[in-house]
């Protein structure tokens, strides 16, 4: 294991040990700097982060299909707009955590706060804890797999994308959404305006089926999950609407 | 012999004007609120109700066209690694496509770059046309998140932030389906047709601490070399410029209630909200409460009209100006050789602001193929450079006669008011006395 804090290796070799980066040594500029100048993800494919100790905007901004494995908790914005990279929290994430991801995976081993995966237009991010409030608020394309429960408000204005929950869902799940599809295993405290309960037809098993099969859960099946999404009603305005507001 | 009393004239009420007789039949014909684009209609103490005082025996003036008065302006160089330098301290605002067509977008980012001066997205993402048109980008981070993207962050040369806008502190974006094409609701992720309303908060900050680490953020995935700016629009502009500048942004960008929307009710517009004039000295006075006056820079929009618009601003203590309705009028939007086809749509050339409808005649407010046909965006984008030259040209003019040799040396001791409203606004006497409302006695 070499532990490093130099923004960039001086040889271009191939570095099969993951690089380590130590927060403790070094700020997260150096941190993000090194992640941005890898132009060639097969130079240093793998990477560790020590000692996050909950710093904001650890890993943000990655556009390489590299590995990152961050051990320990994060602050905000944890993978915030990831591209390709693949990042494991071995923790818990402060709020945002893979906020506008665009693609690659973020793997949470713990809880996640506020607004996850906030605004991701794709891949797959996985929390294998809880999510608090508005997971998957105004989601625009990405997956979203949580093994435990989400709070209130979650997928608010979700335009597109599968939200699957393992758990139970709080208050005004899915309010104003668009074209997401979300899946609730448990029990969902209330749904959020225009949000209902919609038919699980085999093309919805089956993707849910793959969905889990990406998130590596298997002890969970298809069926067992209830589906819900848009009513469309509030797409065009209607004043008799007005007090779904 | 009958004896008439004599009638009285037909008395209307001062209350229930026409025009509010005809909205309160319009709503309830329609059960719908009156939305419109534009800012505020209403009459508000502006720039025209100060009067630069020039030079005389106590002060001298430069020389016009002989002696030089610099325009130019850097903004974001309080944190950024590349702040920008523009050549002239006029802005074009942030107008998203979707409100306005390509041909539009391309229009403005042509003019700004042939005067030197910025453009700036809105609520729909990035366009080509804009990018490969404009010298210098700002690129909007609004709370939909419409079409945000790491790839067009870096590509752009600054970020700016929006908290709020004039025409609606405290509201968010409003699309109408009719302007929904398959280009727009793709950049959107969002179906063809349907009504976009945008959202009024961040969907994953609220409140300054947060801001300040959204702010880091962005920093770090721009690895720092962009200046960001932060909205707002003209609520409490003392207390929302120092958290914008506690929160770590290069540059603050204040819009007063006429600064125009795209589409908004019009309740929101006339009646939320504070006139420009009666923003900048609260967001100046904050600025050096926290010794960061032209240290963060202060952009101020709403109603900007003429070059003693611009300098009436400066003086007061922005550091550039940015204009959103004017541009468009330069382009060419509620032009008279349209007037059949405004009449048409129930409106005349000057009062058209429908432009949520996407009918506009002069191609600039639709997406609409055969009517954006009618926005050339070479000759319109040289138009909108004419038009910011010559306001260049004006402002220097006044600071010249002023005595100054750089348009941000006018200040407040250069302006008079002439109505005790406007004075109190703007912190300088009333015309013919020493006296500031709110400032000491007469």
């Amino acid at each position: 294991m070499n532990v490093t804090t130099l923004a960039k290796s001086p040889q271009r070799e191939v570095n099969y040990a993951p690089r380590v980066f130590d927060l403790d040594a070094a700020p997260l500029r150096e941190l993000n700097l090194a992640l941005h100048q890898v132009t060639d993800a097969s130079d240093e494919p793998s990477w560790e982060v020590i000692n996050p100790k909950g710093s904001h905007a650890v890993a943000a901004g990655v556009a390489q299909p590299i590995a990152v494995e961050v051990r320990g908790s994060v602050g905000y914005y944890c993978g915030g707009m990831n591209d390709k990279a693949s990042i494991t929290v071995h923790g818990s994430a402060g709020p945002g955590v893979g906020e506008n991801m665009m693609s690659g995976q973020i793997t949470v081993k713990g809880d996640a706060s506020q607004y996850a995966g906030a605004t991701g237009r794709g891949g797959l991010l996985v929390i294998e804890g809880n999510a608090s409030s508005r997971c998957g608020i105004s989601m625009k394309g990405i997956d979203i797999v949580v093994r435990g429960n989400v709070g209130h408000m979650s997928a608010f204005m979700a335009q597109s994308g599968n939200l699957v929950v393992l758990g139970d869902a709080g208050d005004a799940l899915g309010d104003s959404i668009y074209e997401a599809r979300l899946f609730v295993r448990g029990s969902v405290k209330s749904l959020g305006a225009d949000c209902i309960k919609k038919e699980m037809r085999p093309e919805h098993i089956a993707k849910l089926k793959e969905l889990l099969d990406r998130a590596g859960i298997t002890d969970v099946k298809p069926e067992e999950f209830t589906r819900y999404g848009s009513a469309r009603t509030l797409y065009n305005f209607n004043i008799d609407n007005a007090d779904a507001y | 012999m009958t004896y008439h009393n004599p009638p009285t004239t037909p008395r209307r009420s001062a209350t229930f004007d026409d025009y509010t007789m005809s909205e309160i039949r319009r709503a309830a014909a329609t059960g719908i609120y009156d939305i419109r684009g534009s800012g505020a209609k209403r009459k508000l103490p502006h720039f025209d109700d100060l009067l630069f005082l020039g030079a005389s025996i106590s002060r001298y003036p430069l020389e016009g066209y002989r002696e030089r008065c610099d325009t130019s302006v850097v903004l974001g160089a309080r944190h950024a690694k590349k702040p920008i330098e523009l050549k002239i301290p006029i802005t074009i605002a942030g107008m998203s496509f979707g409100s306005l067509s390509g041909p539009a977008k391309e229009a403005l980012g042509r003019g700004a770059t042939i005067a030197g001066t910025s453009t700036t997205t809105g609520d729909g993402g990035m366009t080509e046309e804009e990018r490969g048109h404009s010298q210098t980008l700002v690129y909007q981070y609004l709370p939909s998140r419409y079409g945000m993207n790491p790839r067009d962050l870096r590509r752009a040369d600054a970020i700016e932030i929006v908290v709020g806008q004039g025409a609606k502190p405290g509201g968010g974006g409003m699309l109408l389906g009719q302007k929904i094409s398959d280009r727009v609701a793709e950049m959107r992720t969002l179906p063809k047709g349907i009504d976009q309303r945008s959202a009024c908060r961040h969907p994953d900050w609220t409140g300054p601490d947060d801001l300040e680490i959204k702010i880091l953020e962005l920093r770090e995935i721009t690895d720092w070399e962009k200046p960001i700016y932060v909205k707002v629009g003209g609520a409490r502009p003392y207390y929302d410029t120092a958290l914008a500048v506690k929160a770590g942004a290069d540059v603050v960008v204040l819009d007063g209630m006429q600064g125009g929307t795209a589409a908004t009710q019009e309740v929101f517009i006339e009646h939320v909200g504070q006139p420009t004039l009666a923003c900048i000295r609260p967001a100046v006075k904050a600025l050096q409460d926290l010794g960061m006056h032209r240290k963060v820079q202060l952009i101020v929009s709403g109603g900007i009209r003429n070059g003693a618009d611009v300098a009436k601003a400066l003086a007061l203590g922005a550091d550039a100006v940015s204009i959103g309705t004017a541009a468009l009028i330069a382009l060419g939007d509620n032009d008279p050789r349209w007037e059949d086809e405004y009449q048409k749509l129930g409106t005349t050339a000057g009062a058209y602001d429908d432009w949520h409808e996407g009918k506009d005649p002069a191609g600039i407010t639709t997406q609409d193929a055969e009517l954006m046909k009618r926005v050339d965006p070479i000759a319109a984008g040289r138009r909108l450079a004419n038009y910011l030259k010559v306001m260049t040209l004006e402002a220097q003019t006044i600071a010249r006669a002023c005595g100054k040799n750089h348009v941000h040396n006018l200040e407040p001791e250069d302006l008079c008011a002439l109505t005790i409203e406007s004075a109190a606004m703007a912190g300088v006497p009333l015309a013919g006395t020493g006296w500031i409302p709110g400032k000491g006695s007469f």
